[in-house]
């Protein structure tokens, strides 16, 4: 009991969030999982309601708080609902991260969190290392996504339908480096060009599922980059934004990832820091400068100079190089524009619910001559949610369905979507029901327009 | 039967996925959206079909067992907050089947779980109406909105819940199936039993079913925004319009205070000197519209608005409706406490009311926002404060006291369309007396003589 009191003194730091919270309860319009289950602790609401009880020492043990508190899919669609302006999602990052010090990690964590996941390196190799041995536990599908499935019933995998881990992640692409002579095994970059006729020059940021899972997507930027004039600077030794551990309420990790990455990037200069990943962006534009603690003051600042200047692909193509204009121009001179897929577009919640984005990436789309059909729901979650996937497959598949169901409808050939989190579990799901849709984003369109 | 061998039974009834008794989740249906204390219950209980609804209340009667109904928890009275903590709240969230629409004889069927704007959309894809559009409509449920009479924005022209019940089936408090009203326009068996059971917030039978009136949608709207420089000059516009036989379908009142807080909130470009705006819709048939906007207009004019701007197309209506939309949002953001209060008065009495409201915010030194339905009367001052703030708290209790007090005294009532609930059960003999208040306990007596549905509301 008395640790029970000081936890609830430690929950104190969250009671001015907290008390913002007047009970409407309209974030159950928008809950994807609370309209599966209509519980009411599956809901922004009910997770407000039990962090202000912990806080005021109405339990005797924190697990069952803290199991209903993971039991959300970090998706934000009750925070931008909310009208009270209620800021959700960190305020249950925070929690998760208060009941994790105070219950202590599991091993499990700890192991992949601490030893694996917060050392770049050793990451890269383990998931290297695991992506030549994964055809011997599965077997691929022809299917349209390319997903593959368990060749025998496994307990770990049940019928999920996954991508593989590709055999040569983008991070050991060979160096890129036009402008420098230095092409050797130790140059520190995958590539490093000076800002061409946009006069622009950018970081990006790869991101740990385009490494492993959709290398071809980080060839695809450096090509339009390339094509645009724009400077691209991509640092080897890059890790996880942290989101996972984030998620798991790991600060140790969380800090250790954003100082190793803010060290890493101070090493040139650069006008934007431009990611693929919806995920990695909203990590890195709200979460790093929000949740960041650590003692270290520039280390505050330096993050708050990054954030600010870090901007989604589609959002920088769209708004800062102002592809729409140039495209067509270039197009025009030949062919005109016909269209080549016709595409839907699924928004991700850390696009649109976190940053606004949802404009940018349809006009890409457009602007690589496809036609855009818009799905009922778009901007619905598709249930992955990072780790919410892992232990919840049930429901997140639930949730993934409805959204397979409303791609299906569009009668498309193409889901593309600005998140490579979200092209994981859609095509697990499209995979589930045999649909001949492929899955991409928006950048392999605009790229492979370019091409033509 | 002990509370522990109920619980073992409510699960042979649901299933053990449709039953909550831990302490963590009972937490989590303790509250509703009034600013009350939370009662913890002892199970929370999610039925699938009637039958299951059925056998609930049954058992409950037998042993005795308090039970409150809870569809979205949205209530501002406190009417879903549990009657006891050795009772158990029955949800209805998986009552949620739109059992019909008939277009012919335009009604719908629908289970009390069913989502007030899911409806809504669904009747306007047949080219029908369903106009209740309380402030939760994209969350409350049609149960909530009859056990409470929700109104909204439309109910200047188009009336309230009450308004559109043709039917119900409910179980009474003995679990017994009971049925009232009909599929048909007409219906005179019987007692009303259907016009009981609308309002009266879970006090005397838990509803199964609920037939309700559909109408044409209207064929064209006309919205417009009008500027005063003083809040009088705009309550006067409002009685004006209505002593000139004109029924918006929309009439809504933004004070000045309102209108800082929206435009801090929205940057919608509103005019932050203002002393108040009017947005006005009316509808019906074209030609009806455009005479009806054309005379609004003049009046509004009239009665001294400095500006007068008549929405063109549907995104400058849009712009107009979120504005409106985001009143009580952009004051939620001010202060951690917010009580939205909703006395009402006859609707030629607004001016007087407006100036209460003026006095009382001066008088107990509080922040008082006013907006609302001016059209139909009913205003929503909304309180702005701190509850964790004693001594302002209790200025805020007195000036909600007086609000009431004042609301009566202009012939009005203590609430237009959030219901009695535990908040203003206190206060409701001072509107309708005695008498009215002992008539309704012996009415509950009878029909739920173990008094095992939703004790403590209504008549305290």
């Amino acid at each position: 009991m008395v640790k029970m009191k000081e936890l609830a003194n430690s929950l104190k730091e969250l009671e001015e969030q907290l008390v913002v919270c007047i009970r409407c309860g309209m974030c159950q319009s928008v809950c994807p999982l609370f309209d599966r289950t209509r519980k009411e602790a599956d809901v922004a609401r009910g997770k407000l309601a039990l962090l202000d009880g912990l806080g005021k020492n109405l339990f005797t043990n924190p697990n069952g708080v803290s199991e209903r508190l993971n039991r959300c899919l970090l998706c934000g669609s009750c925070a931008a609902n909310c009208p009270s302006g209620v800021n959700v999602v960190e305020i249950f990052i925070k929690a998760r991260a208060i009941l994790a010090e105070f219950k202590g990690l599991s091993p499990a964590k700890k192991l992949i969190f601490r030893k694996m996941l917060s050392n770049p390196e050793t990451f890269d190799k383990l998931t290297e290392w695991a992506g030549k041995f994964q055809n011997i536990f599965t077997k691929q599908d022809k299917n349209a996504q390319g997903t593959s499935c368990a060749r025998v019933v496994s307990p770990l995998f049940g019928d999920r339908h996954f991508l593989p881990m590709s055999n040569k992640p983008f991070h050991s692409s060979k160096s890129y480096n036009k402008n420098s002579s230095d092409i050797s095994e130790e140059s520190t970059s995958i590539i490093n060009t000076n800002a061409g006729k946009s006069g622009l020059k950018v970081a990006f940021f790869t991101g740990c599922i385009i490494d492993k899972i959709f290398p071809h997507i980080g060839k695809d930027v450096i090509d339009v980059f390339g094509f645009h004039g724009v400077g691209l600077y991509i640092p080897t030794g890059q890790g996880c934004c942290g989101i996972p551990a984030l998620a798991s309420g790991d600060m140790k990790s969380f800090e250790k990832l954003v100082e190793y990455h803010i060290q890493l990037f101070n090493e040139e200069k650069f006008d934007y820091l431009v990611t693929a990943c919806a995920t990695c962006t909203s990590t890195i534009k709200k979460l790093w400068p929000s949740i960041y603690k650590g003692s270290a003051s520039k280390t505050r600042e330096k993050i708050k100079e990054l954030s600010h200047k870090t901007l989604d692909i589609n959002q920088f193509l769209v708004n800062k190089v102002k592809v729409l204009s140039e495209y067509a121009e270039v197009k025009m001179d030949g062919d005109s524009i016909r269209s080549e897929h016709i595409v839907t577009y699924h928004d991700p919640c850390h696009l649109k619910k976190s940053l606004g984005v949802f404009k940018e990436p349809r006009i890409l789309i457009k602007a690589s001559g496809n036609k855009l059909v818009e799905m009922e729901g778009c901007d619905k979650c598709c249930g992955m949610g990072g780790s919410f996937n892992l232990y919840h497959y049930d429901i997140s598949s639930e949730i993934g369905q409805i959204k397979s169901k409303n791609i299906a409808d569009t009668n498309c050939n193409v889901v593309a979507t600005g998140c490579p989190a979200c092209m994981v579990q859609i095509s697990d799901m499209l995979a589930k029901k045999n649909l001949n849709i492929k899955v991409c984003h928006p950048i392999e369109l605009y790229a492979k327009a370019l091409r033509k | 039967m002990t509370i522990q061998s109920v619980i073992g039974e409510l699960k042979k009834i649901v299933g053990a996925d449709n039953l909550l008794t831990q302490k963590e989740d009972m937490v989590t249906y303790s509250y509703d959206a009034a600013v009350l204390d939370p009662v913890i219950p002892s199970a929370a209980v999610m039925p699938e079909n009637s039958e299951q609804m059925g056998k609930i209340v049954k058992l409950c009667s037998d042993n005795l067992i308090p039970i409150t109904v809870r569809g979205a928890g949205t209530n501002l009275s406190g009417g879903t907050i549990p009657s006891s903590s050795s009772g158990i709240v029955l949800l209805t969230g998986k009552l949620n089947k739109i059992i019909e629409i008939n277009e012919a004889d335009m009604y719908a069927v629908v289970q009390p779980g069913v989502v007030t704007a899911t409806l809504a959309a669904a009747v306007e894809k047949k080219g029908l109406f369903y106009p209740p559009d309380p402030g939760s409509q994209a969350v409350s449920t049609i149960g909530g909105n009859v056990a409470e009479n929700a109104g909204g924005l439309r109910g200047l022209k188009y009336g309230v819940t009450k308004d559109y019940v043709m039917g119900v089936s409910f179980f009474d408090s003995m679990g017994e199936h009971v049925k009232s009203g009909s599929r048909t326009v007409k219906c005179a068996t019987g007692y009303n039993l259907a016009g009981l059971m609308v309002g009266s917030e879970g006090t005397l039978g838990v509803l199964d079913e609920i037939i309700l009136k559909l109408i044409p949608f209207p064929k064209t709207r006309k919205s417009m925004v009008a500027v005063y420089d003083t809040i009088d000059k705009a309550s006067e516009t409002v009685a004006a319009i209505i002593s000139n036989r004109i029924v918006p379908a929309t009439l809504e009142l933004l004070d000045n205070f309102t209108i800082r807080a929206v435009e801090a909130y929205s940057h919608a470009g509103l005019p932050i000197d203002a002393g108040a705006l009017l947005l006005i819709e009316v509808d019906g048939h074209p030609a009806q519209v455009a005479e009806d906007g054309l005379t609004v207009e003049e009046l509004c004019k009239k009665f001294g608005a400095v500006n007068v701007k008549v929405a063109t197309d549907d995104s400058e209506r849009d712009k107009i409706w979120a504005a409106r939309r985001s009143a009580l949002s952009a004051l939620a953001k001010l202060k951690p406490t917010l009580v939205l209060e909703d006395a009402t008065v006859p609707r030629s009495k607004i001016p007087a009311m407006v100036k209460a409201l003026q006095e009382i915010a001066v008088k107990y030194k509080i922040e008082i926002g006013t907006f609302g339905h001016a059209g139909d009367g009913n205003l929503h001052p909304t309180i702005l404060t701190d509850k964790r703030n004693k001594e302002e708290w209790h200025r805020v209790e007195l000036a909600i006291e007086e609000i009431f007090d004042r609301a009566l005294a202009l012939g009005g009532t203590l609430s237009g369309e959030h219901g009695t609930g535990l908040a203003k059960a206190p206060f409701l003999a001072k509107e309708t007396g005695a008498s009215s208040i002992l008539f309704s306990k012996r009415l509950r007596k009878a029909l739920d003589p173990n008094g095992i549905l939703n004790q403590g509301k209504i008549t305290g």
